[in-house]
């Protein structure tokens, strides 16, 4: 660490977090592109529960009802993400069933309790890692949108598995949910305004110093 | 309407959108990258000859956007029955009922979007690589680019595609159309075009557009 950082908050300044212009404190909007201006986003955590909160509802849904209606010759099956990957799992393709498990529930859910800890840790003024926290933020951001990989799968297969009376795809009601649930976590990282972990260590040095 | 001085922006210090740290501003030169000490996030990443390139990139990408939505994509076979897709098809799979809201939005974002984005950076680009004045609306129209970053699909849909063919490789014969080609290497164009822009430097260029 190269010693301590100034802050534009410190310094009287506020920054633009889209084009990253620099104003003095209490300009209200950018003026080179016109964003709102503030210091640190006080209804970002607000904003972050609330997306948070309808994502998790949606993924309830998305895992009680089944995601892949598959009619061949004789049977109709209608399969949920864990129940398909669990037969795919004793047809013995371990593989591509743990890819599944690990893609539709195991990162959904990380990224659940990832945000969460996030939003805790900056309410309870946590001063843990504050680059691991970074790093968690930013992997979550990154990882959020390939979740939309299990809608894309299921858009690919319905189109594409259509052999009359031979097999059919269809999609079920839950890649709805699912695809909702993506994007309100994704909306939810979003919001969530990272200043706010830094400022922690700003005045833990700050007292550090005075005292 | 406002009496008042409009405030003065600050150009010495150069601030972190994501941990508010200040430094001084110096420019890296053609290939260098500069990052904040603090929270590693890159701030300013200029390349040599970038805006020619994006200008480039982005002509290829809209050709094959175009062409890679009408050819077909993916053939099936099995037992003499034969279906081939577009991605439009693909894109449309959710027909009906609600899930025809996730058709659209499936839609929207492997093909409209990437395209709009495309097209909004020729727009401010374009003007700003041949030394002219940026073209009316730029700043919006960069904006809208950068908003809808993270919702622009193409290539998680590309390794969608993958796992979907994975999936149905015991099932059925499965080839690839022309669009196939096309899209893979429009995702590679996407990617390049998103890495080779410098935020800071387009924001920068766009300044002179007011006043």
């Amino acid at each position: 660490m190269s010693g301590y950082v100034k802050t534009a908050r410190e310094m009287g300044l506020v920054s633009c977090t889209r084009c990253t212009k620099v104003w003095p404190a209490g300009t209200e909007t950018c003026g080179r592109c016109g964003k709102k201006l503030v210091s640190r986003d006080r209804k970002s955590l607000q904003r972050v529960w609330a997306w948070w909160l309808v994502g998790v509802m949606c993924y309830i849904p998305a895992n009680l009802y089944p995601m892949l209606v598959t009619r061949t010759l004789f049977t109709t099956e209608q399969s949920t993400i864990i129940g398909g990957a669990v037969e795919l799992l004793t047809h013995g393709a371990v593989g591509v069933s743990l890819i599944i498990l690990f893609a539709s529930v195991a990162i959904p859910v990380g990224k659940f309790i990832a945000i969460a800890y996030l939003a805790i840790s900056v309410q309870r003024r946590s001063a843990a890692s504050y680059e691991t926290r970074q790093i968690t933020y930013e992997v979550v951001e990154y990882i959020g949108r390939w979740s939309m990989i299990d809608i894309f799968v299921v858009a690919i297969l319905s189109s594409l598995v259509q052999l009359n009376t031979i097999a059919a795809i269809q999609p079920g009601i839950a890649s709805l949910f699912f695809a909702l649930s993506v994007v309100f976590t994704m909306l939810s990282a979003q919001s969530f305004d990272t200043r706010l972990i830094w400022d922690v260590q700003g005045a833990a040095k700050g007292e550090a110093g005075n005292g | 309407m406002d009496a008042r001085l409009p405030p003065t922006p600050r150009d010495d210090p150069i601030v972190c959108p994501h941990c508010d740290a200040v430094y001084t501003l110096k420019r890296p030169s053609a290939g260098q990258r500069a990052v904040c000490a603090r929270c590693h996030t890159p701030l300013i990443t200029p390349r040599k000859k970038a805006g020619l390139q994006i200008i480039a990139v982005s002509l290829a990408v809209v050709v094959l956007v175009i062409a890679a939505t009408v050819f077909p994509f993916l053939t099936i076979k099995a037992a003499g029955v034969q279906n081939s897709v577009s991605i439009l098809d693909a894109a449309l799979a959710f027909s009906d009922g609600w899930l025809i809201v996730l058709s659209l939005s499936t839609a929207a974002l492997i093909i409209f979007v990437p395209l709009l984005r495309v097209l909004l950076s020729l727009y401010v680009l374009i003007p700003v690589v041949l030394d002219r004045m940026p073209a009316k609306g730029s700043r919006q129209a960069f904006r809208l680019a950068e908003a809808l970053r993270p919702w622009s699909m193409a290539e998680i849909f590309a390794i969608g595609c993958a796992v979907a063919l994975v999936k149905i490789t015991d099932l059925a014969d499965v080839s690839f159309g022309p669009a196939f080609w096309m899209f893979s290497a429009l995702v590679v164009l996407v990617v390049a075009q998103d890495s080779f822009m410098c935020r800071w430097s387009v924001w920068k260029s766009l300044e002179g557009l007011r006043k």
